[in-house]
């Protein structure tokens, strides 16, 4: 494949065509757009030209760390090098101290624009980030560029600076932490940016594209989720949740204007003479939509069980009357350890701690069936919906499945989400068609598929 | 409208609206291109300000469309005014034709389309309307027309610069987005923030501000349940000139807290981690 190297149009379709690749979706008239703005802006201008492809080509915030990443690749910034460092004239990168440079770097990390950031990081990859891969070619690596000037170390000489004696601990501390962690951050995107830049330079744009764009947030599986996507996913959650809470009381609303309000029909009736012209109703009754939420805890969903315990937790809130039960090989109401108001990270500790749901550690969904029947048959209703979330991996114990059936048919609506994927399910001891035949199952591994099962509620 | 997206970085700027990059030049396009811009974020970051900095600037009319759940056609578009109609027909005896102008109620989207000034549409909240007032933006949006049956096909006389906003509390639809620009806001830099607060603020110092501003990063980058705003960090700072303090210690923080912090359980995680005394 030819390197997209010429014309502006061919790096245009290059870029585009890699978005797609990387699982954006840009529609052709959507690419027309950004060509149409390259029109009308200063191309020379990098981060204007960043912006007009952001705008035309990227609508959903979940895109855009891809985004980014690629348009580093195709709209590289100037590849100056070592001579880049020219707001300082201080200190030459190419000779100075390893001593001399991290101190410069402790300035950029409290106080620096993009840009002088930027160019730092360009003369300390050149200087740092080079390995001899063989005669005439070499690598780049962000980690050799950290592990010598390690900024992480920094902090302790950068509060003694800046605090200059005044009371640990507290918020002044505090403030200036969380600014140099922004700052070590942006600076080791700046790093692997320009990593990327030289290692594209060498091998040619695609091959390096591949792979270094993750999947977008919403499509990243539950099972294999790591901390900090955990802490972005949970913003994503609440509006999720509300939305849920929305479509299940719809459901109920739709069709139903309340009853004919005949005083105040009549009164608004004085003024065209008698004749009723505008009826007026009175406000239907809300409807409390009423949950219960059954979710597996055990291990093999461990990070899945984060996101539903998250979730569970958005619905509680949204819910007027929400019960949720976990699961392991028996079953207990943690509903008490999400009270609205209170904070989600300390529920989850004193839920991990305090919680009855494990007796000998396997999962066992037929016998958790069973205990919640026997205790908890009470907490479903003719208005519970009964969100099931689990793997429907059972150990090759008995599914219970009677149990289920005369459980479902005491509610309004029963849903099972299952985070593994379709091909997946009835291999070794799941017997997610078993339960399927109950309970309508859907995959849901990402927020895009639960935003799509909620969409489906309607 | 604008010239580059510098001139709207300055012309923003002299109405008391601090823009960044991407802001600018998605203002920009959006009127060299003649196509909506659609303003996403989180609830506070002066969304809604955008568009009435914009209509500000270019001396346009700002038009409003508050979305609501439940909005429908009759609220967003237009009316037939039923009472004047009968009581026409009840009036006079000879056929009269009742669906002309004189009985239309001109609703946002109409009278947006209909004005003969510049104007500014703001679609607001976007997100809170149900999925069908999606589908009869479409229209409007892509094409610039609505379609009265009785009245025939209005096309506008003058294209509105439209600005549409949502909290992204739903996806809104493809079909929607796609034929608008895309604008993400969020929350701003500290160094940002600080001008903005010095601009809304005057008088504050601007080391109080820049204080301010880092503390507000702060508390964002806790798990909050409700981050501050930027509304709220200038009232914040309206807060302290009022209260005529000149440092913003532990003790001011834990006593004006409730300006910017609007969960209890909120305050709880503040204090925790910032090491607050108990106001």
């Amino acid at each position: 494949m030819p390197e997209p190297r010429g014309s502006l149009v061919d790096r245009h379709v290059g870029f585009v065509h890699a978005l797609r690749a990387a699982g954006v979706p840009v529609s052709v008239a959507e690419g027309l757009d950004a060509a149409g703005a390259m029109r009308v802006i200063e191309l020379a201008d990098r981060e204007s030209l960043r912006a007009a492809y952001a705008a035309t080509l990227v609508k959903k915030p979940a895109y855009r760390p891809g985004f980014d990443v690629l348009f580093d690749l195709w709209f590289p910034a100037s590849t100056t090098g070592l001579a880049a460092v020219r707001t300082d004239s201080r200190i030459d990168p190419a000779t100075a101290e390893l001593k001399e440079l991290r101190e410069h770097l402790a300035g950029l990390l409290t106080s620096s624009t993009d840009q002088e950031l930027r160019e730092f990081a360009q003369a300390m990859v050149e200087r740092f980030g080079r390995q001899e891969a063989g005669p005439g070619r070499q690598n780049w690596f962000s980690y050799s560029v950290m592990r010598a000037l390690s900024p992480e170390t920094l902090m302790a000489s950068i509060l003694r600076n800046v605090l200059q004696g005044r009371e640990r601990g507290g918020l002044a501390e505090k403030t200036v932490r969380q600014q140099v962690n922004t700052g070590i951050r942006r600076f080791e995107d700046a790093v692997a940016t320009d990593v990327r830049r030289r290692i594209a330079e060498e091998s040619g744009i695609e091959r390096i594209a591949r792979s270094a764009v993750r999947p977008p947030l919403d499509q990243i599986d539950f099972l294999r989720i790591t901390k900090a996507d955990l802490a972005r996913l949970r913003r994503e959650v609440y509006p999720l949740a509300r939305r849920l809470a929305a479509r299940l009381t719809i459901k109920h609303r739709k069709g139903r204007r309340g009853r004919l309000d005949f005083r105040k029909t009549m009164r608004a009736s004085l003024q065209s003479g008698g004749v009723p012209l505008t009826t007026h109703f009175k406000p239907p009754r809300p409807h409390k939509p009423e949950l219960v939420i059954l979710c597996d805890t055990s291990d093999s969903v461990s990070s899945f069980a984060h996101f539903t315990l998250l979730l569970t937790y958005a619905l509680r809130e949204q819910f007027t009357k929400v019960r949720a039960f976990g699961f392991v090989d028996t079953v207990d109401e943690i509903t008490r350890f999400f009270l609205p108001g209170s904070d989600v990270v300390e529920a989850m500790t004193r839920l991990a701690n305090e919680a009855d749901m494990v007796r000998f550690g396997r999962t066992n969904y037929g016998h958790s069936l069973e205990r919640f029947a026997e205790r908890y048959a009470d907490a479903l209703g003719p208005k519970t919906s009964l969100l099931i979330l689990g793997d429907a991996r059972s150990n090759y114990q008995p599914p219970a499945l009677d149990v289920l059936k005369s459980l479902v048919s005491r509610t309004r609506s029963a849903y099972w989400l299952n985070p593994e994927p379709r091909q997946q399910w009835d291999t070794g001891d799941s017997v997610a068609s078993e339960y399927g035949t109950v309970v309508p199952m859907s995959e849901c591994r990402n927020v895009s598929q639960l935003t799509a099962f909620i969409e489906t509620l309607a | 409208m604008f010239d580059s997206p510098a001139d709207v970085t300055e012309r923003l700027a002299a109405v008391d609206y601090l823009s960044d990059d991407a802001i600018s030049t998605s203002v920009f396009l959006a009127a060299a291109l003649g196509k909506p811009l659609l303003v996403e974020g989180p609830a506070g970051v002066g969304k809604t300000q955008l568009a009435k900095a914009v209509a500000m600037t270019t001396g346009a009319e700002l038009i409003r469309l508050q979305c609501y759940e439940g909005l429908d056609e009759a609220r967003a578009l237009y009316e037939w005014n039923y009472k004047k109609q009968l009581l026409r027909i009840q009036a006079t005896s000879d056929d009269d034709d009742i669906f002309t102008e004189e009985f239309l109620l001109e609703r946002p989207l109409l009278k947006a389309i209909r004005a003969d000034g510049p104007t500014v549409l703001l679609i607001d909240e976007t997100d809170k309307a149900d999925v069908e007032v999606e589908g009869l933006l479409l229209e409007l949006l892509s094409d610039f027309q609505v379609t009265i049956p009785e009245l025939g096909t209005i096309a506008a006389t003058r294209r509105p610069y439209v600005v549409l906003t949502s909290n992204a509390t739903r996806e809104l639809s493809e079909a929607l987005k796609r034929r608008c620009l895309y604008l993400h806001i969020e929350y701003p830099t500290p160094e940002r923030e600080r001008d903005i607060v010095l601009a809304q603020v005057p008088g504050l110092r601007a080391e109080l501000a820049e204080q301010l501003a880092r503390t507000v990063a702060t508390l964002r980058a806790l798990e909050l349940k409700k981050a501050p705003s930027v509304a709220e960090t200038v009232d914040w700072a309206n807060t302290l000139l009022a209260l005529g303090r000149e440092e913003l210690d532990e003790a001011t923080v834990a006593g004006t807290l409730g300006v910017v912090l609007k969960h209890a359980s909120d305050h709880e995680r503040a204090a925790k981690e910032l090491g607050l005394p108990d106001a």
